[in-house]
């Protein structure tokens, strides 16, 4: 029972696929969204350092870094979009979110 | 080998079990703590790989930053998040669908993945010996000289970001009493004091 690059590869594969269904299942809540897109990161960022360990290749574990960096700029980023939009409309429904329709 | 192997098992269940939590949680407090363990079995999962420091940013950034700023917002806003969740079932099928079918991609993907023979002389930075150097000490060698740009560009994304989000939530609200340090510097003994000769038993 070696556990190898493969097992990495499942376990990040079924948090991928979770962060997928979890924007489908939550597609009104704009919060749970977000998480779902870090979980999606995360699951990124376990690929990159599986393949990095297995193949003894350290730039990979670099660039989960940088995935990170981006990861807490966006996480920033959109919440403060929320909180904006939650004080001018009162609600963060996903479907009022159309006033760039004009 | 055998404690590897548990280790492997006990940190992948516990990591695919909160992601579920965290996609199903009727409260969105608890999916953000559920977020929180996700994250914490993923830093173990890393660990068992052998990427130390990777292990410890995840904790540091992700529960200590991300996981609290997500906190923070969830209980600052006033939502009504049983309103939102309406609908949910609806879609379940197709999301599920959706979801198999991504699944089954990734499995096609990745479960046939042969390395090819001779690929490690081909790692654009082997990983040295690990009695040599340490995990910490080599990606540092390896962050502070040759991806020293990307690096530096990872440090204005994080300003530009942080500006962004200030930009954002500032406001200037009206009747707001503020100290003005301009004015009070720029303010002379002589504009504000004026020294009045009383007359005895009239006042002012």
């Amino acid at each position: 029972m070696e556990i190898g690059l493969g097992h990495y590869l499942t376990v990040s594969a079924i948090v991928f696929t979770l962060g997928v269904l979890g924007i489908f299942l939550n597609r009104k809540n704009v919060i749970i969204i977000l998480m779902s897109i870090e979980m999606m990161l995360l699951a990124v960022n376990l690929n990159l350092v599986a393949f990095s360990t297995h193949l003894h290749d350290l730039v990979g574990q670099i660039f989960a870094m940088i995935i990170l960096t981006v990861a807490a700029a966006e996480a920033a980023i959109g919440l403060a979009i929320l909180v904006v939009y939650f004080r001018n409309r009162g609600s963060i429904r996903v479907e009022d979110i159309n006033m760039m329709k004009g | 080998m055998i404690i590897q192997g548990i280790a492997f098992y006990v940190f992948a269940a516990l990591l695919v079990a909160s992601g579920v939590m965290v996609i199903s949680a009727r409260n969105p407090v608890h999916s953000v703590l559920y977020l929180i363990l996700a994250f914490f079995q993923a830093a173990g999962l890393c660990l068992l790989m052998g990427a130390e420091f990777v292990a410890m940013i995840l904790v540091i950034v992700y529960v200590g930053a991300v996981a609290v700023l997500f906190l923070f917002v969830v209980m600052m806003l006033d939502i009504n998040f049983r309103e939102l969740r309406q609908g949910a079932m609806e879609v379940l099928p197709l999301g599920a669908l959706i979801g198999l079918i991504l699944l089954a991609e990734l499995a096609a993907v990745l479960g046939g993945w042969i390395v090819a023979p001779g690929v490690d002389k081909l790692a654009a930075a082997p990983t040295p010996a690990i009695d040599a150097v340490s995990n910490t000490e080599a990606l540092g060698r390896l962050m502070y000289t040759q991806y020293v740009y990307l690096f530096q560009a990872c440090g204005i994304v994080l300003l530009i970001a942080m500006i962004g989000a200030i930009v954002l939530t500032l406001r200037h609200r009206a009747g707001v009493r503020k100290q003005n340090v301009g004015a009070q510097i720029a303010r002379h003994r002589d504009d504000v004091v004026v020294i009045r000769k009383v007359t005895t038993g009239e006042g002012v």
